[in-house]
Order: structure tokens, then sequence, then C-alpha cells
């Protein structure tokens, strides 16, 4: 009775609905993201599911280059550096306009600037700006003309350019600002390919052409972004029409699309480190040789391969490929190698000594953490070491993690996601950023060599210079092995066969200027 | 009554305010600030003071309590830091959204309950009574958010006759029908465990009055069956079956949690869950007060229907 009931109210409704409500709209491209944006203020935000639209919707002076993780012109056509590091120079496009009328101009960009670094701004309130220290080199910013707008560092800071490109640095109109006050990031305004149109709370944001863009105006009228946070769900808007690009499938789904003609699945790995913390601090891992071990022990390849099937690649060392000109490739991962990994225990002077490994249930680039932490786990014991797993919710696993670890764990998984080669081992591998010293060097590692070449890679303006220092660095890291090196993720995106010109880039953000939806 | 409804309203305000101490409690002991959920990975002390003095994070928890408190006497819930929206916006839109799916799976469990119960009570051990007794063992059993996805499977993927997620159609639509298009398989699922238990109870208190002397008197009387059935047996069935569909209404709203996260309905179940993660203590607040008095509304409205049925009672 209680199904005869339910048909009948279906068929019912049946008949009122309009059909094929399933389809996306024509020449309107509707994305599939994994959660509500926080904000559309690229300021105030710091989730990749919000540069998603950003990057969409801004430009920075800056931005990389297709495919890549190296700069190039934007809003700003050309710049000058100058020899001390201190003083970059930037020339700005001229008759560019934000979408609200207002023109783009050299103030517009000391306004952002100031908005975002200056407590005195009287529009520092329409924050928090929680990645503003992207920005703490900065000292001032000023206006010479219309056209120029110069930066003063208060010291050399050669990861500048790539942080200037990073959604953080993306240009917003100062009158939607002086306009909206908190509220901006509800309606916001920017230069970018697509203007904002409407933000659905819970339902979608919506962004149309901007005829005029200055870089080409986009041939789709309009792109919806749904957020859709369960993915089983987001799988089956896919397969039933109502979404023509999807990203961060799951990877046991990714099968069901490659088999299916009307899907294009694509991969492109990026600029993320899925890795151990060893607590070099603390037996038994205060002994390189058992930290060599434990990198032979682990089965990397068996992780990617059979537990994340494929959606990432073995990790050789601290920094990822996706920084191809300061990634050193004649590094090798450390092979999995039980025999050798038992005999430098041994080495050691491991005795078999229980040891506790910090997990975490899920969290920001974190993969399967706990499938992973399993499988760790069972390598490790392989070679007779006994591995106490401890799970945490992400937030406490954060809590638990970043003031180190001594004394508690001698391991734990973390990964990071970053925009310039310097972000990572800068925060997490000197010994002056212990966390006693507001660092993220939770396992202690410390190696005065290392330190010297990171503080010179920032004060070197030259980027074939400043490669040539991360190789050096990735060496010996990858000999001292504070970290067990495991993954680096491949971002993935399913589109519908009409989707034409949709390219993933290395820096994960989404770039639809040039896609284009066949009918 | 009304001295009686305004008695029970004014019993709720010390609930709803010892309750609100508790989640800040619960929320300040869980490890895990919002800061360090928004920072992430970039979550440096020295960034996360920073923060949490942007966010009037770094007072201490009596002193951030009583802000909050006054500024609720003044209607005022504050701001979620992680929607950079007012509180009470959010709140608002997302409990509506969560009394539209929760009033239609009420509405349907009410009357597929009552129904099947009624049939099944009638026909005790005919064929009827035993296909219904099976099917509401499987809707007790079945896990909703499970039932969802074989639903959204069925009807949205491969029959397309439904649409997956959503309250309204993403271009266009915004109308009732579109409303009620998306509406149809949530609600579905989410009536299909009351259904089940008003039905159960149902059966069960038609029979116990089906066997009172006075409804043989009233066959006896030469009544048609329907008016015996209908009238006698099952309005003083009623008084017994109410309080417990106003049970079954806190149910419900329990279980929207995971029937809007499947559906990707925007209720207040999935921006508590969000809320709760994101360690955004204002929307958790906000959310669980609502709720709060929602149900104790329910419980409220359920007994005072309850009183206007059965006489004896009054």
């Amino acid at each position: 009775m209680k199904r005869l009931f339910a048909t009948a109210f279906a068929l019912a409704l049946f008949a009122l609905a309009p059909a094929s409500e399933a389809q996306t709209p024509p020449n309107a491209l509707v994305v599939g993201q994994i959660a509500e944006p926080k904000s559309l203020d690229p300021q105030a935000v710091t989730a990749v599911n919000d540069f998603r639209i950003l990057v969409n919707i801004y430009d920075g002076l800056v931005r990389y280059k297709d495919g890549t993780l190296e700069v190039e012109p934007s809003l700003a056509k050309s710049w000058k550096i100058s020899d001390d590091g201190k003083t970059y120079t930037f020339t700005l496009r001229d008759g560019v306009t934000f979408h609200d009328g207002s023109p783009f101009n050299a103030e517009a960009v000391k306004f952002d600037f100031e908005r975002m670094l200056d407590e005195k701004s009287p529009y520092h309130d329409t924050g928090p700006f929680p990645l503003a220290f992207f920005f703490s080199a900065v000292d001032k910013v000023i206006a010479d003309d219309p056209q120029t707008v110069t930066f003063k560092l208060k010291e050399p800071y050669a990861p500048f350019l790539s942080n200037l490109a990073y959604p953080t640095g993306l240009i917003v109109s100062p009158e939607a600002v002086k306009k909206y006050g908190k509220d901006f990031g509800r309606h916001p305004s920017g230069t970018g390919a697509y203007k904002f149109e409407e933000w659905d709370a819970n339902s979608k944001v919506v962004v149309t052409k901007n005829p005029d863009y200055w870089d080409g105006a986009p041939d789709l009228d309009a792109v919806i972004f749904r957020p859709i946070t369960d993915a089983n769900t987001r799988i089956a808007e896919m397969l039933s029409g109502g979404l023509d690009i999807m990203v961060e499938v799951p990877p046991d789904s990714l099968q069901q699309f490659r088999s299916d003609a009307s899907f294009t699945v694509q991969e492109q790995a990026g600029p993320h480190v899925w890795f151990l913390i060893l607590n070099a601090k603390e037996a038994p891992f205060d002994n390189k040789l058992a930290r060599q071990a434990a990198n032979y022990a682990i089965n990397k390849k068996a992780l990617v391969e059979n537990i994340l099937q494929g959606t990432a690649d073995v990790a050789a060392g601290p920094t990822p490929p996706a920084f191809a000109w300061a990634y050193d490739d004649k590094l090798e991962p450390y092979p999995y190698d039980p025999a050798k990994a038992k005999e430098l225990l041994k080495e050691a002077g491991y005795k078999g000594e229980e040891v506790t490994f910090y997990v975490t249930e899920g969290g920001s680039g974190m993969l399967d953490p706990v499938a992973m932490g399993t499988a760790i786990q069972a390598d490790l014991e392989a070679v007779g070491m006994k591995v106490k797993i401890e799970t945490f919710e992400w937030n406490s696993f954060l809590g638990k993690v970043n003031p180190g670890l001594e004394g508690k764990a001698a391991m734990a998984e973390m990964a990071w996601m970053t925009n310039d080669p310097d972000t990572l081992p800068f925060l997490t591998l000197r010994s002056e950023a212990f966390p006693d010293k507001g660092g993220f060097n939770s396992g202690y590692y410390s190696n005065p060599e290392v330190d010297k070449l990171l503080d010179k890679a920032r004060q070197v303006t030259d980027q074939a210079e400043r490669a040539k220092l991360y190789k050096q660095m990735q060496e010996i890291v990858h000999d001292d092995a504070p970290w067990v090196f495991v993954a680096n993720w491949k971002q993935n995106a399913v589109t519908r066969s009409g989707v034409q010109g949709f390219k993933l880039q290395p820096s994960f953000f989404l770039m639809l200027q040039h896609v284009k939806k066949a009918s | 009554m009304v001295p009686y409804i305004a008695k029970r309203l004014l019993a709720a305000v010390p609930v709803l305010f010892g309750l609100t101490i508790i989640v800040f409690l619960i929320m300040a002991m869980i490890p895990g600030d919002p800061a360090t959920a928004i920072l992430g990975s970039y979550a440096t002390p020295e960034n996360v003071e920073k923060l949490n003095r942007a966010l009037g994070l770094d007072k201490s928890l009596p002193q951030q309590y009583l802000i909050w408190l006054g500024n609720l006497l003044q209607g005022d819930l504050g701001r979620s830091y992680t929607l950079n929206r007012p509180v009470l916006d959010e709140v608002l839109e997302r409990f509506s959204a969560t009394l539209i799916l929760a009033g239609a799976a009420l509405l349907i469990c009410s009357l597929a309950g009552l129904l099947a119960g009624i049939v099944s009570a009638v026909r005790q051990y005919g064929w009827a009574d035993k296909i219904i007794t099976v099917l509401v063992l499987v809707g007790i059993s079945t896990p909703s958010f499970w039932l969802g996805l074989l639903l959204i499977l069925i009807f949205s993927v491969s029959l397309r006759w439904l649409p997956v997620s959503g309250m309204y159609a993403i271009y266009g639509g915004g109308d009732l029908p579109d409303l009620l298009y998306h509406l149809t398989l949530p609600a579905l699922t989410l009536s299909a465990v009351a259904t089940g238990v008003i039905a159960r109870l149902t059966r069960t208190a038609m029979l116990e009055v089906l066997r009172q002397d006075y409804i043989r008197t009233a066959r006896a009387k030469g009544l048609k069956e329907s008016r015996v059935i209908g009238k006698h047996a099952f309005k003083p069935a009623l008084v017994n079956i109410v309080p417990v569909i106003g049970i079954q209404a806190g149910f419900v709203i329990g279980g929207a949690v995971y029937i809007e996260t499947v559906f990707q309905w925007p209720g207040i179940g999935s921006m508590l869950v969000t809320a709760i993660s994101t360690r955004d203590l204002l929307l958790v607040q906000g959310g669980v007060l609502v709720v709060a008095a929602a149900y104790v509304l329910f419980n409220l409205v359920a007994d005072v229907v309850q009183t206007l049925l059965d006489p004896r009672l009054r």
C-alpha cells in the first residue's frame, strides 16, 4: 500500500513537472563543485573550491602560464625587478575596467593591497584576510602614475610573483568594496572573463560572459557552479546529465566514466605532496638510518595503484614534479625493499619498540588517509616495526600535529598543496620553522645546509639560480629522509562529450575562458 | 487552554537557555578552532592568533558567551565566520527548506501510515495485512541514506524521471511545480521509516479499539462497516496515534540530516554538519537553537491536538 501510494504520488507530480529538466541549459556550462563557496572575495578565502570560481571572475597582475606553474603577464603588461630584489615595478594594461564600470588602474591595486595588509585602512574591516601573510614582505605600494605601480618589499622575497598569481593576489574593484563593505564577498566585481550574476545560497553561483574581456570574450554565455557535497550525489548528477563538468571524482568511479564514451576523463598532476612526518627528535627516527628504513619499507607503488587506484604518482622527494622548473628529475623514489629496511633498522639499533602513528580521517588533500595509514602500518610491521595507529578528525588532527610530535608520536600523515616551491620546505623543513618558532616543522628536522639553501633561494630573483638551490635542497632532504615521501596527487575531472577546450591546470584552478559547449 | 500553552512555552525558555550553554561548552571543548579550520595547512600559531583576533575569538569563553547572549536578546545571532553572512539569514533560509522537506515527509508518512495501519487492522491476517507488514518492516529497517541513493539511481539516473538533487531547477523553474518535482524523492525517502512506525502503531491501536464492546454494538445496530471503522473506531484510536506523530516529527527533522546531504537539499541539517566540522560556533549555536525551539513547539502542538481530540484530557 505504501509503495502504491508513493508511486501514485510521484506519478501525480510528473504530470505537473516540466520534462527534460535534468538537461543542462544551452550554452551555459554547469560545474559540479564539492562545497558551497565561503565567499567570492578572493582575499577572504583559502579553499581551492572557492578559487575555482574566483579565477573566472577576477584577474591578477600576473597569472600562471597555461599548463605550468610559471608566471606570465595578466593585468600587468610587464614588470621590472630591482637588483637588490626589493622593488617590483609593474606596467599595467590600459583600458581595462571592472565589471561595475570603474577603471582598473594603479590606485585600484594600491587600494586592494592596503585593504588586505594595512590594519589602518578604512576597509581593512571587510576581512578577515587569512592568507594576507602571503604578502607580508610588502612594505609599501606606490601608485606612480595610473599605469605604473611599485611594490617595495621589506626584504628580497623571490616567491612574490607566484604569490601574486595566487587567488589571494587577484584584483578586486575598490568601488564595489566601498559600496558593499563586509558583504563584498557576495557582490563580487573583478575584471575577469565572466561577470558575477547571481549567488543563490546552497544552490548555485551564476556568472555570465564578459563581452568586453581584455583577453578575448569567452564563447559560453554563462557558467553555473553547483555545490554538491556528497560525492555519490555528484556522480549521479553527472550521470543523469545535470552537470557538464565534475571535479574530484572518487577513484572508484573513474573507471565507470572512462568506459563510457559520453564522458571524457582528464587528469593533471598538481603541486601536491602526501608524506609522513617522522619525529627526528626521538627514537627510533632520530637516526637517519631508521628514517631511510621507513622509506624502503613502505610499498608506495602498491599504495598509489591499489588504494588510490592510479589517482596519484609515487613521490620521490619533498618537491612535487608539477614545479617543473624547480624539480630535480634526477631524484628517484626510494625503492620498495623490505630486506634493506630490516638491515637498516638493525644497524640503527631499533629493538622492536612500539611507535605511535597519527592518522586522520580525512582532510584537505589527504586522499584516503585511513586506508593508506593501515597499509603503511602493515608494511612497517612486515619489517619488524610495531606501529600503533591513533586516528583523529581533521581539525583535531591538525591540533595534535602542528604543535609538534615530541612526546606524542613517531610519525604522522600530512599533505600540502602550494603555489611556489619555496612554501612547503620553507615552512616545514627549516630549523627556524620548529613549531615553537611558528613554523610547521613538526618532526624537528634540522640541517644547516638546507637552512642556508632555502634562505638563499628567497633572496635571488633569477629563476635558474633559484632552481639550482632547490635542486640541491631536494637531494639533501631525500637522503636525510625527514619524511617518508609517498604520493603526488593527480587532480581529475570528468566532462560531458559536448564540452570542448577544457583543460585541467597544475595549479588546480579551473580556467574556463576558452571552454566551448556543443549543443 | 491558553494559560496551558503559555506555561509550556515559558517552561521552554530555561531549556533553550541551558542548551545554548551546553552547545557553547561542547564546541569549546572539542579540539581544533575556527581559525585552524579556515587556515588549514597555513595555520601557524602566529596566523591563528591574528585570525582569532580578527574573529573576536581571543576573548575569554564567558565573555564570548555573554556577548553572544547580549546580541541574541537584540535579535542578532552574529555573523558566520565561514560563510561571511549573518547567521540569522542563513539559519532562517536553511530552516525553511528543512520545514518544507520535513513537512512533506510528515504529510506522506501520516497519510500513508494511517491508511496502511487501518487496512492492516481491518484485514488482520489477510493478504493485505501480510504485504503491509512486510513493507513496513522493510521501510523501518532500510537506512534512509541508502534508500535515497537507490531511488536516485532508479528514478533519476536510469529512468530520468526526477531530478537528482537540489530544491529548484538551476535554470528557470523556481515555482511550486518545480519545488514539488524536486521534493518528491527526498520527501519519500525521509518518510519511509516514519511511515512504517505510524502504520505499525495505527494497526495496534485500531485492533485494540475494534475489540471493544461498543464496536460490536455499532455493528449489531446495522451501521455501515465504513462508518464503524471511520468514525467509531478510528477517532478514539487517533488519540493514541497523534503523540507518536508528534514524536516522529522530531525524528523526521533529525533524519533530514542524511537526506539533505544525499539530495543536496539546502536544509539546516546539512548546514549543521558543515558548521560543526568547520567549528563555526555561531552558526552551530543559531542552528541548534532554532531546531530545539521547533522541537519544543512540535511536541506542544501534538499535546494540544491530543487534548482537543480527547475530552477526558481537558
